[in-house]
């Protein structure tokens, strides 16, 4: 493991990838800060600028952003009760109203040292549980692979929101319809191209990433640019307070932040869950674990309420890696819009990147460090000035969006048809996201589409062509039996919540 | 109209998985791949099935939440305007070239949203984009086809 570090922080600490791990936690920091556009869109139009480089570099740069955005998200959720990133809506409950009482800089400083410290010591359970799963997922065989794809694709559609459970499952259903246009990865024959040469290899990942985030984000923007539930109520973005946090709060701090990095990290390693619930979980253990006078300062601008929440967060980023890296499956829709960057430079993650790519593999954790530590460095003194991009009128945002999008695909094929079919797409998607039809579960399914066949091929035809498959092996029925718990659960809440009601 | 939009989306996936299925049905596979335990029209038949129940099954079962949008609220009209510009940007970028065609795809969709500051609506078009042009083109090393800046002799 110590020469995985010292391999890692050779590769991190290079000029090239510092200076990407700034830009991506500056970057990232401002999209997740906008309200409406999240780490996913951040990364997805980040994608094109990282053809440039070398995996580990484009990866760190993407890490980068991925973290930034979910810090960024923090701000808006404490300056206008509007969090960028689902996963700042916890923030919310305690920022807002401490920045309502004027004391928005000393929520930022609350959130930013919640958040460094979240990602940081999360950084270090990676560090020590990676390599070991990888070791352990060496011993994985495709219909164990099969069974942890149905896994992550059934969890994030049960975690995805509350009564959604179908809709994300018929989004998953699309994904995986969309992954199996093109050529049939073993014999060659196309399928659903309808004569059309454009389609023969198949729908562009970056394609549909940036169609149904940043573009159909875009368009929803402009969309319900009027609408009065979505506009913002204003705390001053010049006055925001001091920055400095008391012993008392420190106090407090010491005692949540730990607790809920560890909820928070193990939330994200699990397959499908993530940040949102990670900081949900983490606010309501908070309250349950506080005296009964701290108790009721919660909601109310409570500092272990705050920082509870942006703990967790930052620390599921890093456990969503987890799976990812050592398993090749990602975790949460932002990683899997990662693993599809990283398919893109031919790297295939999984337990023997650790081996065949440890640059990759180590300089990715190592950089998180350094990410962390810049963040912070960022955040602190910069925020107040950083608070005002919140000020940025959508006219301009929008527009550099869209250019951004179609620039994107452009750089990547020189053809028309992908621009007209991203167009296409991201109006589906707008439509789509208007009746609540989330969009996290289609990109993992579209991501995992050609695995999750390839998988089943395998394993179909090694037990020539019986289903038993799926229970010979007692790890693959594990699995199995933890994906239909799941599902079990999801029906007992959603209809014991129908019965309260 | 208070059919409930959900389901309605969720009739048209039904309709759409139903034709996914036959057109999966139709996928051509070598002879001896016919009765293959795992040929390549398989999965896409699976996936078939899946959809239709899926979508099936939020068709009868009751809407636990009904999402109402309120249409009256919904800038259509800029955002259809945005998607045409978006359209035509598309069709000219690769005959009049990268640099044109971006510039002008941003300058009237900061017209079309309402803006009117001209030298900003400038700055953030040709000159954002020439920037940008330069950090792709000169510095990244990633190609971009512009016969504009060709036929001028900016580019070569």
């Amino acid at each position: 493991m110590i020469e995985g570090i010292l391999i890692g922080l050779t590769t991190a600490l290079t000029l090239q990838n510092i200076l990407m791990v700034m830009v991506g936690c500056f970057f990232g920091t401002i999209i997740g800060m906008l309200p409406g556009l999240g780490p996913m869109t951040a990364i997805a139009l980040m994608i094109p600028i990282t053809y440039g480089f070398d995996p580990a570099t484009g990866l760190i740069l993407m890490a980068g952003v991925y973290y930034g955005a979910v810090f960024g998200g923090s701000t808006s959720s404490i300056l206008l009760n509007a969090p960028g990133v689902p996963g700042t809506v916890a923030t919310s409950f305690d920022g807002y109203p401490m920045a309502q009482q004027g004391k928005a800089g000393k929520a930022l400083a609350i959130a930013a040292w919640s958040s460094f410290a979240g990602g940081t010591l999360s950084a270090i359970y990676l560090l020590f549980m990676a390599p070991s799963l990888s070791k352990v997922s060496l011993s994985f065989r495709s219909p164990d692979y099969f069974a942890l794809m149905i896994l992550g694709l059934t969890a994030i559609a049960a975690f995805s929101s509350k009564g959604q459970f179908l809709k994300a499952m018929m989004m998953v259903v699309l994904g995986l319809m969309l992954a199996s246009v093109g050529q049939d990865s073993l014999s060659d024959i196309t399928r659903f191209t309808f004569d059309n040469m454009n389609l023969t290899d198949g729908i562009s990942f970056v394609l549909v990433v940036m169609a149904t985030f940043a573009m159909s984000e875009a368009l929803t923007i402009i969309l319900k640019r009027n609408d009065p539930t979505s506009a913002a109520k204003q705390v001053s973005l010049t006055e925001l307070g001091s920055i400095k946090i008391n012993k008392e709060e420190r106090s407090k701090m010491y005692k949540t932040i730990p607790r809920s990095s560890i909820i928070g990290f193990l939330i994200g390693v699990l397959p499908g869950a993530g940040a949102t619930i990670a900081s949900f979980l983490a606010y309501g253990m908070e309250r349950n674990v506080v005296n009964d006078e701290e108790k009721e300062k919660f909601g109310k601008g409570s500092v272990n309420g705050l920082s509870a929440p942006e703990t967790a967060n930052n620390a599921a980023c890093s456990g969503s890696f987890v799976p990812m890296l050592t398993l090749g499956i990602p975790g949460s829709g932002t990683t899997a819009v990662m693993l599809g960057a990283l398919l893109g430079f031919g790297v295939q993650p999984g337990p023997r990147l650790y081996m065949t790519n440890p640059e990759i593999f180590w300089s990715i954790i190592m950089s998180m460090y350094i990410g962390m530590v810049i963040l912070l460095i960022l955040n602190l003194p910069l925020i107040p000035y950083i608070a005002r991009i919140l000020a940025v009128p959508k006219n301009y945002l929008i527009p550099l969006i869209l250019f951004f999008s179609v620039t994107g695909i452009y750089v990547m094929s020189f053809n028309n048809f992908d621009i007209y079919l991203m167009i296409g797409i991201a109006v589906v998607a707008t439509f789509l996201r208007l009746y609540d039809f989330p969009m996290p579960p289609l990109i993992l399914a579209f991501v995992l589409g050609g695995l999750m066949e390839e998988n089943l091929r395998r394993s179909l035809l090694l037990s020539n062509g019986s289903w038993e498959f799926l229970w010979d092996r007692a790890l693959t029925a594990c699995i199995l039996l933890t994906t239909i718990l799941i599902v079990i659960w999801h029906v007992y809440k959603t209809m014991f919540k129908k019965t309260k009601t | 109209m208070n059919i409930n939009t959900t389901k309605i989306i969720s009739l048209l996936f039904f309709i759409f998985s139903a034709f996914y299925l036959y057109t999966a049905y139709q996928i051509q596979v070598f002879a001896f791949d016919e009765n293959a335990a795992f040929n390549a029209r398989t999965f896409p038949i699976y996936l078939g099935y899946a959809g239709l129940f899926f979508s099936g099954l939020k068709l009868v079962l009751p809407e636990p939440n009904t999402i109402k949008v309120d249409h009256k609220n919904l800038e259509y009209k800029k955002t259809v305007i945005l998607i045409v510009i978006a359209i035509i940007y598309g069709a000219t970028i690769l005959k009049v070239g990268y640099f044109l065609t971006t510039s002008l795809f941003l300058f009237s969709s900061y017209y079309f949203l309402g803006e009117r500051r001209w030298v900003l609506m400038f700055l953030l078009s040709f000159p954002f984009v020439a920037a940008f042009m330069y950090l792709l083109h000169g510095i990244l090393d990633i190609y971009l086809r512009d016969p504009f800046l060709q036929s001028i002799g900016v580019m070569g």
